[in-house]
């Protein structure tokens, strides 16, 4: 039986240790093994399956942009067991990653398109990926806005590709943080997300709009995008349920007729009208 | 397909066969007043009459808990040790309900719908079913209301259907239950015409299955759920009785560097089941996971795999500590 283990991880190495945030850092992974390396492709939105051994896995984005080669990276906030045990790896360290799964972004249709990302938060590593994507192939696209809140200013992760993204001529950024969020030197937009896109105003003409954060601020920024002209089928998001297997087995992020991990992470807001909203 | 007559003495003889064969048998054994299939060596430790088992044979290619691999840390790096498939035994599972049978399709149709799940075929490959025709059945029963019967022979490697004189009528159906038969092939002789129907259950269908989906496609805010799921207790004991639920969770046994990551049945009835991290729960309310259990096995697979998720075995029902009755609450729905 050739036939691979689903359940058998990669053995990665990792590479490079980023302290995002309190509590947030980036992995940048090395496949250990030469052949699974060079067998190994992945398209943006994808996501996979990241294991400290003797804790457990974790469902995180592949957060690096498939443009960038050689290595992929991951986000992540210390917050459980598994999330606990990675975070106190340390660089050269090894540990377990099962991908690529689920569906990606369509970003061929995108061309000569206008992108503009919302995110909030924790959720911008999904984006990011896209965000490299896009800009690494800049001429594909036509205005590429971001817009990207967090709580406070010690929560905004990447801080280096914010400052990098915000210097591009060829990059609209808006970043924000909640009221109350803000440094005595913060010189961003000062809102919940929601907010500062219904301020900013992003024309809808010719514009694909990629929405990442937590359940409350999609759900305030579908309607405000819908007023400025959006329709549903111009609208992204990337679903986040819990999952174990991450090959449409193990039954948890079952929604509606549709499996998270198989039909999407990537769902078409034209697409997500199909499933129900109160299970994602 | 080849129909054949087995007498009492060519039945024992044959079983012993399968002994000596060094397959490994299990089937129903009575204990402490439950049957539930025990690994065996001779015909005379199976159970005899009884409804049910407590336990679906499921286990047989979907293992309670299961070693997906073992690891062991070793100067900072990570050594692998792989599932073998050769490690599972050849296995005869001996006097299945059809129900049961017919259980191992949908089972499969979830492990290997998008990618093959090495595991459990590697059970699956090794696994010889021989059914017995059920001559009776209780309130419970449902076979014949989704696409099964008594005398089904969905799932099935041979079928034996038990005659008054001890003998029964016996069913080859699949190229593995030849090769179970051919470890004794004279005690398999020319089939004496006997009417298999007359010797088991008559069991009418108790619903419409057609009508219960059509239902069931525009059920997803009906008040039903709630009402149903009042008295639920969120135990998951249905879930472990089934032969068709095949939800689980991946968890990590380890003892000191080495370490195993390890596959065990989980339960959609279960709260935390759903639960995000950041402690979002997108099925809250018992009321949504007995929605799920429902619409996931009587829509969505139907849909998505093809196959119901219910055999109509009825353990749900039996096994439930609040008398919650599948077969109740499915023909409520029809009758919306």
């Amino acid at each position: 039986m050739s036939e691979r283990n689903t359940y058998l991880p990669y053995l990665m190495t990792i590479d490079k240790v980023i302290k995002e945030a309190p509590g947030v850092k980036t992995f940048r992974l090395k496949f250990q093994n030469e052949e699974e390396a060079a067998g190994f492709t992945f398209q943006a939105g994808q996501f996979g399956e990241y294991s400290a051994f003797g804790e457990g896995e974790s469902t995180f984005c592949i957060a690096s942009s498939p443009t960038r080669k050689g290595y992929i990276e991951c986000t992540f906030r210390e917050t459980g067991r598994v999330t606990g045990g990675l975070s106190s790896l340390e660089e050269g360290s090894t540990m377990g990653f099962r991908g690529p799964y689920g569906n990606t972004f369509p970003m061929e249709e995108w061309k000569g398109k206008n992108l503009l990302f919302i995110a909030g938060g924790i959720a911008l590593p999904p984006m990011r990926c896209v965000i490299w994507n896009a800009l690494d192939l800049r001429e594909n696209f036509k205005d590429v806005t971001i817009i990207y809140g967090a709580k406070t200013v010690n929560d905004l992760v990447y801080k280096s590709e914010l400052k990098e993204w915000e210097e591009r001529p060829d990059v609209r950024m808006i970043t924000t943080v909640d009221p109350g969020g803000e440094t005595p030197d913060w010189k961003g937009e000062i809102g919940f997300v929601p907010t500062i896109v219904e301020k900013v105003a992003p024309s809808a003409e010719n514009t694909i709009a990629i929405v990442c954060g937590p359940p409350i601020m999609i759900k305030f920024t579908f309607p405000v995008l819908a007023k400025l002209g959006f329709t549903d089928e111009m609208i992204y998001t990337t679903l986040e349920n819990r999952m174990k297997c991450g090959v449409g087995k193990c039954g948890r992020c079952n929604v509606g007729k549709l499996y998270i991990c198989k039909d999407g992470p990537v769902f078409s807001k034209e697409q997500l009208n199909l499933i129900p909203a109160e299970e994602y | 397909m080849e129909t054949k007559y087995i007498s009492k003495e060519g039945l024992g003889r044959w079983f012993d066969a399968i002994v000596a064969s060094e397959k490994r048998i299990y089937a129903p054994v009575k204990s402490r007043g439950q049957v539930d299939f025990k690994q065996v060596k001779s015909l005379s430790e199976v159970a005899d009459e009884y409804i049910q088992t407590t336990q679906s044979i499921k286990a047989a290619v979907f293992p309670k808990a299961e070693i997906l691999f073992s690891y062991e840390k070793v100067n900072g790096k990570v050594n692998l040790t792989d599932f073998d498939p050769n490690s599972v035994p050849e296995t005869v599972l001996w006097k299945v309900h059809p129900c049961d049978a017919a259980g191992f399709r949908p089972l499969s149709a979830i492990f290997n719908w998008d990618s093959a799940d090495k595991l459990h075929n590697a059970h699956l490959s090794r696994t010889t079913i021989v059914s017995y025709g059920c001559a009776i059945a209780d309130e419970s029963c449902f076979c014949t209301s989704v696409n099964g019967g008594p005398g089904n022979l969905n799932g099935s490697d041979l079928q034996l259907t038990m005659l008054p004189d001890g003998g029964a009528i016996a069913e080859i159906i699949t190229a593995r239950g030849e090769t179970l038969a051919s470890l004794c092939p004279d005690a398999f002789v020319a089939d004496r015409g006997d009417d298999k129907s007359a010797h088991l259950v008559d069991l009418p269908a108790r619903f419409s299955l057609e009508e219960v989906q059509s239902k069931l496609n525009k059920a997803f805010d009906s008040s039903v759920w709630k009402q149903q799921s009042e008295r639920c207790l969120g135990c998951g004991a249905c879930a472990f009785v089934c032969p068709t639920c095949a939800c689980f969770d991946i968890q990590e046994d380890v003892h000191g560097s080495k370490g195993r990551r390890i596959r065990c049945w989980d339960a959609c009835g279960f709260s935390l089941f759903t639960l995000h991290t950041s402690g979002h729960n997108p099925r809250e309310h018992q009321s949504q996971r007995w929605r799920q259990r429902i619409l996931h096995k009587f829509s969505y697979m139907p849909e998505r795999l093809n196959v119901v998720g219910c055999t109509g075995c009825g353990r749900c029902s039996r096994a439930c500590p609040v008398d919650m009755n599948i077969l109740e609450h499915i023909t409520s729905i029809a009758e919306q």
